[in-house]
């Protein structure tokens, strides 16, 4: 098990050091540096010297090495337009994303699971049938197209609802959340539930196919003859089986959400990285999209580890393989 | 004679589909005595496993049963409803599985497995029902069954899993176990040890023991009774040795002349001409007229049982061999 665990921090690691890679040479080799970070009417003098201070002169395995020593240090320049630290500005709008993230992922397991038993247990029910139906849309209509919708109706037609911003917060530990007020929680309906929508469906869809493929089973069978009753057989015996790959999936899918958080964050404005990112694009700050790309990879490599474990925990089968 | 343990009468299970009705299960009759064995042979798809999930109520949709009496100790358990019919699961019948790598949950522990079986049917604590698995551990011939309560089921061979599987059933001492082919998957050694110790304990407790298999070998020593399944009926039924020695109906006779070990040396095995047929167009008569050597006209009509002698019945016009009854 620590052998194992071990063996994974080690991959994990090398990913993280092949990300480093492919972003410096990103950034820094394609398409020459020099052109957009100096002044184009800068004279010959000036751009000598901006280069050597930029350390641009210097062999690219050297350039790398600074580069990557400044990711160790979480030092990954200055921000152009805030003039701030890039990690710092990045940081600074992970709060707001994260608790749209968590919103979504919660909204996904707590109507996603039941509504996949329910489809699983009534497959020719009209409830399970529409479901289904619901599912292949929340996975094809496209994110942003929803979300205006979302905004037409509910905001715009209905006035129930706010489409912009996060609305009022809190502080705890020095952070502002909106979850804490209400009218921060109100806020947060419309991107969360439209950050949800394919998690939603998958999870049905996950699910009712769980349910689906478990039921027909001999252990289900057995279980039954054993004289259990339904919510136990559900509950427990097919439950313990679908949570396995709803736990993967979610787990996969929880730093995909935060990747894709882009779309939903600039339709709602909702002030999180995923916005940041969008802006920084547009104005080419390089420090805060190397930033970004940077905390994407190493909350990618982290959830599939921490997958990895969970895995581990609710299969004995793969338990018992990585001792051997 | 006492009321026996399980006496079935005129039990028919039928799945409706779109292409038809199968009748898996047809007009089906036979008693099984307190610590008796019945073996119920018969090619795979004759409707073995069927008569068994109709037992135990566990025939899913598009089945049903759609006739007949199943008495347990003289009860008719046939017409319960479901909540009645789940709290006479695993206590008063129970039943072991085909397929021993697939019976136990595989992701949860053995003892989680066994102690919500004795849970479901007795409101004892935890601690109560894990001792009680850990017996039947032993019952069954697993040693140390104290650390083996905690394995999963995976760490366990097939023939291990098979005897957890047998001590579930027996948890509760039920008056009736129908085992649906528990050792077909099994090695051949393993199949006779396990066959044997658990006709021992049936004995003991005084559990009936319904033992289904296509293969007639299995059982030919140690069942007291047989019935011969053909595409959902009973075709033929007796003690072992009445079924065994004088068989009647031709589709037996093909079995027993197809058991390896009573084909004397040299003579090339006889199997059973043709195949079973389609559930869905079984001939109209006898199902088995257009494999029988022995069909006429007369066998376009349905054969009703015909008493041969006492407790030997058969379905068929021209039985191979005349007893006197
Ligand atoms: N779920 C089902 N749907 C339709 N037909 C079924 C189903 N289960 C069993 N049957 C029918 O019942 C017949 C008997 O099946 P089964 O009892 O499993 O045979 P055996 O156990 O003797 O091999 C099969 O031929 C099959 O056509
Ligand atoms: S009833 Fe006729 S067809 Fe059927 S087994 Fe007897 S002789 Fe053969
Ligand atoms: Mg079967």
């Amino acid at each position: 098990m620590s052998t194992w665990l071990l063996r994974r921090l080690v991959q994990a690691l090398f990913v993280v050091l092949a990300m480093t890679v492919i972003v410096f040479v990103g950034v820094n080799v394609i398409g020459n540096p020099i052109d957009i970070l100096i002044s184009p009417d800068a004279n010959a003098a000036e751009r000598a010297q901006a280069i050597a201070s930029l350390g641009l002169d210097k062999p690219l395995w050297q350039q790398y090495l600074s580069f990557l020593s400044g990711v160790l240090h979480g030092d990954l320049g200055r921000s152009f337009v805030y003039n701030e630290p890039a990690m710092r500005v990045i940081l600074e709008r992970l709060p707001a994303t994260m608790e749209l993230a968590v919103a979504a992922v919660l909204i996904s397991i707590l109507i996603g699971i039941p509504a996949g038993l329910y489809a699983g247990l009534r497959p020719n029910s009209w409830g399970a049938r529409s479901l289904m139906a619901g599912s292949i849309l929340g996975f094809s209509l496209p994110s942003f197209w929803i979300g205006l919708m979302m905004i037409m109706v509910f905001s715009v037609q209905l006035g129930w609802l706010p489409s912009t911003g996060r609305g009022a917060t809190r502080a705890l530990f020095g952070v502002q959340w909106s979850f804490l007020t209400r009218d921060g929680l109100v806020h947060m309906i419309l991107p969360s539930i439209n950050l949800a929508l394919f998690n939603l469906s998958l999870i049905i869809r996950l699910t009712r196919a769980g349910v689906r493929e478990a039921l027909p089973s001999e252990y289900v069978r057995f279980a039954r003859a054993k004289g259990l009753s339904p919510m136990r057989v559900v509950g427990v015996h097919v439950m313990k089986n679908i949570l396995i790959p709803v736990v993967t999936v979610l787990g996969l899918e929880f730093a995909t959400t935060i990747a894709f958080s882009v779309v939903t964050e600039s339709i709602f404005a909702w002030p999180g990285m995923g916005k940041l990112i969008i802006d920084s694009i547009s104005v080419l700050d390089r420090p805060v999209i190397v930033a970004y790309l940077m905390l994407i990879v190493m909350l990618f490599v982290t959830v599939n580890l921490v997958v990895d474990l969970l895995y581990v925990v609710l299969d004995p089968r793969v338990r018992l393989e990585q001792q051997g | 004679m006492s009321v026996p343990a399980l006496e079935v009468r005129g039990l028919s299970t039928h799945f409706s589909s779109r292409a038809g009705v199968v009748r898996a299960v047809d007009d089906v009759s036979f008693t099984v005595q307190r610590g008796e064995v019945m073996g119920l042979v018969g090619e795979s798809g004759s409707g073995k496993s069927v008569t068994g999930f109709s037992l135990l109520g566990l025939v899913d949709e598009p089945g049903r049963v759609v006739a007949g009496q199943i008495l347990l100790e003289g009860r008719d358990i046939a017409k319960l409803s479901d909540g009645e019919m789940r709290r006479l699961r695993g206590r008063h019948i129970a039943m072991v599985f085909q397929d021993p790598m697939m019976t136990l949950n595989p992701v949860l522990r053995v003892d989680t497995q066994m102690i919500e079986a004795v849970q479901a049917h007795e409101p004892v604590s935890r601690a109560v029902a894990r001792a009680r698995a850990r017996d039947a551990l032993g019952l069954v011939g697993i040693s140390s069954p104290e650390e083996r309560l905690s394995a999963y089921p995976h760490q366990f061979s097939g023939g291990m899993r098979q005897r957890v599987a047998i001590a579930i059933a027996l948890l509760h001492r039920p008056a009736l176990i129908v085992a649906d082919e528990p050792t077909t998957a099994l090695d051949v050694t393993i199949q006779a040890q396990i066959l044997s110790e658990m006709q021992d304990l049936c004995t003991r407790f005084g559990t009936a023991l319904v033992w289904i298999t296509h293969d007639l070998s299995v059982i030919a020593g140690l069942a007291d009774h047989i019935a011969v399944m053909y595409a959902g009926r009973i075709v033929e039924k007796g003690t072992v040795d009445q079924v065994l020695d004088n068989p009647l109906h031709p589709y037996t006779q093909g079995l027993i002349g197809s058991v390896p070990s009573r084909t004397p040396r040299g003579e090339r095995l006889r199997g059973i001409p043709g195949m079973t047929p389609n559930v869905l167009n079984l001939p109209v008569g006898c199902a088995f007229r257009t494999r029988c050597g022995r069909a006429d006209a007369q066998c376009e009509e349905d054969p009703p049982e015909f008493a041969a002698e006492p407790g030997h019945a058969h379905r068929c016009f021209h039985p191979v061999a005349e007893l006197v009854a």
